[in-house]
């Protein structure tokens, strides 16, 4: 037999190349990421208009000028908070959700769909080696996720912009925290990873798309309510001593102290509300109930974590975020190398 | 040299076994069949030796002595797995790109010539191609990778009598143009009898019966006589199976070498030749019956010679 003992040349010999490989992740993929880059399309032209109407308001109203919201700014920055605040609330709480579905919807399917319907049959006995394939359909769309998901986030820290300048909301406040720096990008990739892992376990895709998207959901949602404002340990002070400029912090509890140095409980709190109220009588202003609760010796306090503690806590959760990832994709090979069919 | 070769193989899908204690050895450059009932492990067997799954016991090795899944081996054997799994959603010519990008090897101009001359249109999705020039395509798509072994697992399952001829053709002119050696599972036994060359029957996860086709053929009658007399048949050959019909039985007994097949050897019945089709059914029909290994095949023709 010729053909088995005759040497293949030496090109024939090297692996497959990874751009080759590229092509056919791009090729079967192609719909799904136009349909990803469409609907962040859609939401990008969305936030880019928005943003440029919100900056011609500002101008219109002078607010550029202002920096410590009181007078005659703070009552402009009402009316401009009137107009866009509640449109921007809702715009963030909906893109709470972008990340997953993102991930999950091109993670889920990219090895998922090819188990579910026995094609992996063919790619696994091909001449490149279905670890190598595997490789080469992750890594690809997995940096396509996370650089679109950086570039959004820019975007969105841009539109959002004049509410941090207007002290209306901290840069840390959970619900614009994980949609800027490179924590979107982050959250999109572990979906991603996650939606791939368990296409790969599941073996069928609309389970698989189910199980992650509820998986990375409890896992954002433990983040926000207990995890992320243990990062670095709250700091404790007066409220009244809290800056009252540059960005917001981020407020985790409030409390007020009596005399006697112990916290208060909610029924103190209102018997003394009532006999400052009483004290003060029905004229008095904001200044005179703080003086007369100074005097008594009652004083709220507050523990935060400071806005300047942005990019340390993105750096943390992105660090394990990216951990998360990079450790699925390890199982996700892991689990191609041993599956039979 | 052989394409395949098992020593003690086993493989468990979660709690039972799907192929046990197996050991053959498939001999290259010619076209060989297996065969056998659902269950008995010729998916299993063709799968570890493409390299989709691993074994859980034992040696396998393919082509020479390379192990099954290794890169080299992956480069060397074109597989197509049951119902010719292909990307559907993909145009053919696309179809063809991916499997080009995905291998080192790769004859372009040989895949469009076959398409070309099968009549398969390179801008149709493979999903709206017929059953038949789906597992044209994967033959094609097979065939371009340059293999030296084609394992084909079932690739007749799908396919109409006129398809199943035509794509059985198309193996055939590859073993005659390339000379490359093929593995073929099968139910249809009429089409087997026409291309292979070698035989494998598999029983529960067990080699059965493994030989030249012709050897086998010429080594086995068909004899038809009194019921009463079937045990002096048996005491001279071994019977494969008894099928009794009335005061007659029809046995399909294992003569050994043609020397031993003169009519007189067995006055008062008649004797025929057996076809390959008779001849698995007989075996399949008894899953106990087994074939010595084909060195012990021809000691045991010795034997009968100078018994007769």
């Amino acid at each position: 037999m010729t053909t088995l003992t005759a040497v293949p040349p030496a090109a024939a010999r090297r692996p497959v190349p990874w751009p080759r490989l590229a092509w056919v992740t791009w090729r079967q993929h192609r719909a799904a990421l136009a349909a990803a880059a469409g609907l962040l399309a859609a939401v990008s032209l969305y936030l880019l208009i928005e943003g440029l109407l919100m900056r011609g308001t500002a101008a219109s109203l002078g607010l550029g000028r202002c920096h410590l919201w009181a007078g005659s700014c703070a009552e402009r920055a009402a009316l401009f908070q009137d107009q866009y605040l509640g449109v921007a609330g809702l715009t963030t709480t909906l893109l709470q959700a972008m990340a997953g579905l993102i991930g999950v919807f091109l993670g889920a399917p990219l090895l998922g769909r090819e188990l579910e319907t026995g094609t992996f049959r063919f790619a696994w006995t091909q001449g490149c080696g279905r670890a190598r394939w595997a490789l080469a359909k992750m890594v690809p769309l997995a940096a396509l996720v996370t650089g679109a998901g950086l570039a959004f986030s820019l975007l969105l820290s841009w539109y959002y912009q004049p509410f941090l300048a207007q002290r209306v909301t901290s840069p840390l406040d959970p619900q614009l925290f994980d949609l800027t720096g490179a924590d979107f990008a982050a959250w999109t990739l572990t979906a991603f990873a996650l939606g791939v892992f368990a296409g790969t376990l599941l073996r069928r895709v609309v389970p698989a798309m189910a199980a992650s998207l509820a998986v990375w959901s409890g896992l954002a949602l433990a983040t926000v309510l207990y995890l992320r404002k243990h990062y670095l340990a709250p700091l404790v002070g007066h409220t009244l001593a809290l800056p009252r400029h540059g960005a917001l912090p981020w407020t985790l509890h409030r409390w007020w102290v009596g005399p006697d140095g112990r916290p208060m409980s909610a029924s103190e709190i209102f018997a003394v509300s009532g006999r400052m109220k009483n004290a003060v009588g029905p004229r008095g202003t904001d200044a005179d109930a703080a003086r007369w609760l100074a005097r008594h010796h009652y004083a709220s306090w507050v523990s935060y974590q400071p806005a300047s503690r942005f990019w340390p806590f993105q750096l943390i959760e992105g660090g394990w975020l990216l951990a998360l990832a990079l450790l699925l994709g390890a199982a996700t090979i892991w689990l191609i190398r041993r599956r039979a069919a | 040299m052989n394409v395949i070769e098992s020593h003690g193989l086993g493989k468990r899908y979660r709690r039972s076994w799907a192929l046990r204690d197996c050991t053959v050895a498939v001999p290259g450059g010619q076209v060989v069949a297996l065969v056998g009932p659902n269950g008995a492990g010729k998916t299993t067997l063709l799968s570890l030796a493409a390299g989709l799954a691993v074994p859980t016991a034992g040696q396998l090795a393919v082509l020479d002595g390379r192990p099954a899944g290794s890169p080299e081996a992956l480069d060397r054997i074109a597989f197509v797995a049951q119902d010719a799994p292909l990307y559907k959603n993909l145009p053919a010519r696309d179809m063809l790109r991916v499997a080009r990008s995905l291998n080192r090897q790769w004859d372009q101009p040989r895949a469009e010539a076959r398409l070309a001359e099968l009549g398969i249109p390179l801008d149709r999705k493979v999903g709206r191609l017929s059953g038949g020039q789906q597992a044209q395509l994967a033959l094609t798509i097979a065939l371009a990778r340059r293999p030296d072994l084609l394992v084909l697992d079932e690739p007749l399952a799908m396919l109409d009598p006129l398809a199943r001829h035509e794509f059985m053709a198309a193996v055939m002119a590859a073993v005659a143009g390339d000379g490359i050696s093929v593995v073929l599972s099968s139910h249809v036994l009429a089409e087997l009898e026409r291309v292979a060359d070698y035989l494998i029957v598999l029983a529960r996860g067990q080699v059965q019966v493994a030989g030249e086709v012709d050897a086998l053929l010429a080594g086995h009658r068909l004899l038809t006589g009194p019921a009463a007399e079937t045990t002096q048949i048996a005491e001279r050959h071994p019977v494969v199976h008894c099928q009794p019909a009335g005061a007659q039985s029809h046995l399909l007994v294992r003569t050994g070498a043609p020397a031993a097949q003169a009519a007189q050897d067995w006055p008062g019945w008649q004797a025929r030749p057996v076809g390959l089709e008779e001849l698995v059914l007989a075996y399949l029909r008894e899953p106990g019956a087994v074939t010595p290994p084909p060195l012990t095949l021809a000691r045991a023709g010795a034997d009968s010679k100078v018994r007769g």
